[in-house]
């Protein structure tokens, strides 16, 4: 091709662009009036798909122990991981018809709505932004965390706020990234954000002394830190500086879908609170009487029916992850190398925040 | 009547009548392909309950970014600037690197090219193992190699490396030089420059005229550099010096997060930056070496013999008909490897590098959602750099091309 015509593409191009961004929203919105006016809102349902094809399709961290993390052999495992299982086996009776798609905090949203995953179960802050402007809903929350900062001991820091002028290591796409810069903004104070596309760059990086700073969710900095080539000459600032209430996401506008995985949690967490466990479940639905339990395991009444499933649905889950509780200890609870106490994650029966609405 | 089925075939006959018909087949679906496809993602959007529009880049950026080029260029203020200015941010650092990258590459490159020709064993030892080991590993890898080894050897936070002691040091945190603080009456050494280099070029046709007439050679190459020199230099301090340095300032007592070399001082190259110039340009070295050999090789041996059996000289031989020869071969694989660099710049994300994708199409994204409008205009950007770049590449071959008469 000759230079000017490539020359004259280019400046068409680039014109065209910055009319498109100048004025095409208001023309952009009227012609997507018009479309909504004349085509009928198909919906397609995710339950379906899943059916058809014979797995859930489960969007993971691409490594965060405890919450989503393959071991050597490639085996997924973490409360993240579990709850995809437990979608699967209320869905198809087993919790091994699932597919884990390993995604950077950046490109998960993308991967769900775009319909890559059928469920995002990946440490994920449930936001305003994020449930009403980017076309997804949270299923709920299985764990309440909040943000914290990690620094070497050696710099003799006691308290974030004594940070002021630091260099920040954390993940692009994240809550992370917009609540330190409210904290430091709130506290005037100055700082550097060095911002990275994956975990274990910033892990890293941090770790060569890049930043003075590690900050994530707590329950992040503590599985992050078992990867430091020495976990003990750091520590966790006390300040908690977010909420974040972490939890599965489903696309906006498929409610049966979203309800499967809402009730699916739910199952898990009323499991724990009625003492049924992985190795009870089945014998607890043959020999109960207590009716609460009975509409849980499906004896009773045709919960599981109403949500497009068999009756089994929740027997199933808890069979294939067992209850709340032992999901939690056996990834991220006091005898793993996360040490995370249940604290504000326990049942709120025994002083925690964990709520969930009852099956009836 | 009988006439019917003979229009019919003579019509089904004509080439032309056949072409028209086709293109208006094609044209037709491609069409009803984008109605469809248009169709199908306002749907599925709206579905989701989101709408297109570029609204959302008035909407203010509540994150912080690293300090860069953009960030310095953009003035970038977290809370007043936009996602607009997030965007530009992005295009600054995607094209500083780029640029840098393309002149470190090309030096490199024509360097590597050369020394693989030499008759010296240990130069082109040396540029053979070069160019088959780093054109043979992954960009990526070199990226993280170079960033992590980077990281790692240089000297913490808290201590540095002086490379001109109080001006120019190194630690972790980046590369300090001193910032040039432009005062009053800086202007005139600008407009001096600007002058010196038109009357290089006046110098150069003069040198033409002279050459043309007389067969006398000016050095023009001298005479340029040393009125590029001069006269602005002269100028300025003429105008009593008008420029300050900012130089980097180093504390090593006080509180431990406290020392160090203290933000705002001085002027700092960040070591993500480079690093992804540093992979980026070593990395297309090798290809661009490559492509020098071959665009010299392509020069027949004839040539040289044929300059000098007309007693020209032979460094004269070089630059007069060798390498302009030689370019006719070079400049368009070399346009490749240009617009190569700058789709590879993307791949900075990785190291925190905040260009274009990992800033808007990483960050921005994750907070407005807005997939579509994103990606799209991220590619406009990627598609008139490249365009631009091929434009600029054909003008200069058009230049160097043998001209045939
Ligand atoms: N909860 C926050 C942060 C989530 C996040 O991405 N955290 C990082 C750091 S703990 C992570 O999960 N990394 C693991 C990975 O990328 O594989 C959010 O939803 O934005």
């Amino acid at each position: 091709m000759d230079s000017k015509m490539i020359a004259v593409a280019a400046l068409v191009i680039g014109a065209g662009a910055g009319f498109f961004i100048g004025k095409g929203n208001k023309e952009v919105v009227e012609v997507e009036k018009i479309v909504e006016k004349t085509v009928e809102a198909k919906q397609t349902s995710t339950l379906d798909a899943v059916r058809s094809k014979g797995f859930v399709q489960c969007g993971v961290s691409q490594g965060l122990p405890g919450f989503s993390n393959a071991d050597d052999s490639g085996k997924w495992a973490g409360i993240d991981v579990d709850l995809c299982r437990a979608v699967a086996a209320a869905v198809f009776g087993s919790g091994d018809k699932v597919k884990f798609s390993p995604l950077s905090a950046k490109q998960r949203f993308t991967a769900l709505s775009s319909g890559e995953v059928d469920i995002l179960s990946r440490n994920t802050t449930w936001t305003m932004t994020r449930d009403t402007q980017l076309g997804l809903n949270f299923a709920g929350v299985n764990y309440y965390d909040g943000q914290g900062m990690m620094v070497p001991k050696s710099l003799g820091v006691k308290s974030a706020i004594e940070l002021d002028g630091a260099n920040i290591c954390t993940n692009t796409g994240t809550t992370t990234e917009l609540n330190i810069t409210d904290y430091f903004r709130s506290n005037n104070m100055k700082f550097n954000l060095v911002a990275f596309e994956k975990a274990d760059e910033v892990v890293a990086a941090y770790d060569s002394g890049r930043c003075d700073v590690y900050t994530t969710d707590r329950s992040g900095l503590a599985a992050q830190r078992t990867k430091l080539t020495k976990p003990d000459d750091h520590m966790v600032l006390p300040e908690i500086i977010s909420k974040e209430p972490l939890g599965p996401v489903v696309r906006q506008g498929d409610d049966q879908w979203f309800n499967v995985v809402r009730w699916t949690l739910r199952a898990l967490i009323n499991a724990e609170e009625m003492g049924v466990t992985k190795a009870n479940a089945a014998s607890k639905a043959s020999s109960s009487k207590d009716p609460a339990l009975l509409r849980l395991l499906g004896k009773e009444g045709k919960f599981g029916e109403e949500l497009g499933l068999s009756n089994d649905w929740a027997l199933n889950a808890i069979t294939a992850v067992g209850n709340y509780s032992e999901s939690y200890e056996a990834n991220v609870g006091p005898n793993t190398p996360l040490k995370l106490d249940r604290g504000v994650n326990a049942l709120w029966s025994d002083g925690g925040i964990l709520y969930a609405a009852p099956i009836r | 009547m009988n006439w019917k089925p003979n229009t019919f075939s003579k019509f089904a006959n004509d080439a032309n009548v056949r072409g028209v018909f086709f293109q208006v087949v094609l044209i037709a679906t491609l069409v009803f392909f984008f109605f469809w496809l248009t169709d199908n993602t306002l749907t599925n959007l709206s579905n989701q309950g989101k709408s297109l529009g570029f609204a959302f880049l008035s909407g203010t950026a509540g994150f912080q970014i690293s300090q860069t080029f953009g960030t310095w260029l953009f003035d970038y203020q977290v809370g007043t600037s936009t996602y607009l200015d997030v965007y530009f941010i992005g295009i600054a650092n995607t094209l500083l690197v780029a640029v840098l990258g393309i002149v470190a590459a090309t030096v490199i490159g024509f360097t590597l090219g050369i020394m693989r020709l030499s008759n010296n064993i240990v130069f082109r030892a040396f540029a053979t193992t070069y160019i088959e080991m780093l054109r043979n590993i992954p960009i990526l890898l070199q990226l993280f190699f170079w960033y992590f080894a980077v990281l790692r050897s240089l000297p913490g936070k808290r201590d540095k490396l002086e490379i001109i002691p109080d001006l120019i040091g190194v630690n972790i945190t980046g590369l300090y030089l001193p910032a040039p603080v432009p005062q009053e009456g800086f202007v005139y050494s600008v407009i001096a420059f600007a002058l010196a280099i038109l009357l290089t070029f006046g110098v150069k046709q003069y040198a033409k005229r002279v050459q043309a007439q007389t067969g006398k050679i000016t050095p023009v190459f001298l005479i340029g550099t040393a009125l590029v020199i001069s006269i602005p230099l002269i100028t300025f301090l003429a105008t009593n010096s008008p420029l300050d340095w900012n130089t980097p300032e180093f504390k090593d007592s006080g509180p431990m997060l406290r020392r160090g070399y203290q933000s705002g001082s001085g002027m700092i190259l960040v070591p993500e930056l480079i690093a992804v110039w540093l992979a980026l340009s070593l990395y297309t070295a090798a290809f661009i070496a490559e492509i020098v050999r071959a665009g010299i090789l392509a020069v027949s041996q004839g040539q040289t013999e044929a300059a000098s059996a007309l007693g020209i000289r032979p460094n004269y031989t070089l630059r007069l008909v060798v390498i302009p020869q030689a370019m006719r071969v070079i400049i368009p694989p070399l346009t490749s490897q240009y617009l190569n660099i700058t789709k590879n710049s993307s791949l900075a994300v990785a190291i925190a590098y905040p260009e274009l994708v990992s800033v808007f199409a990483g960050t921005a994204l994750n907070q407005v959602g807005k997939e579509i409008e994103m990606i799209f205009m991220m590619m406009m950007v990627y598609l008139t750099v490249s365009l631009l770049t091929a434009a600029f590449m054909n003008w200069y071959n058009d230049r160097v091309k043998l001209v045939e008469r």
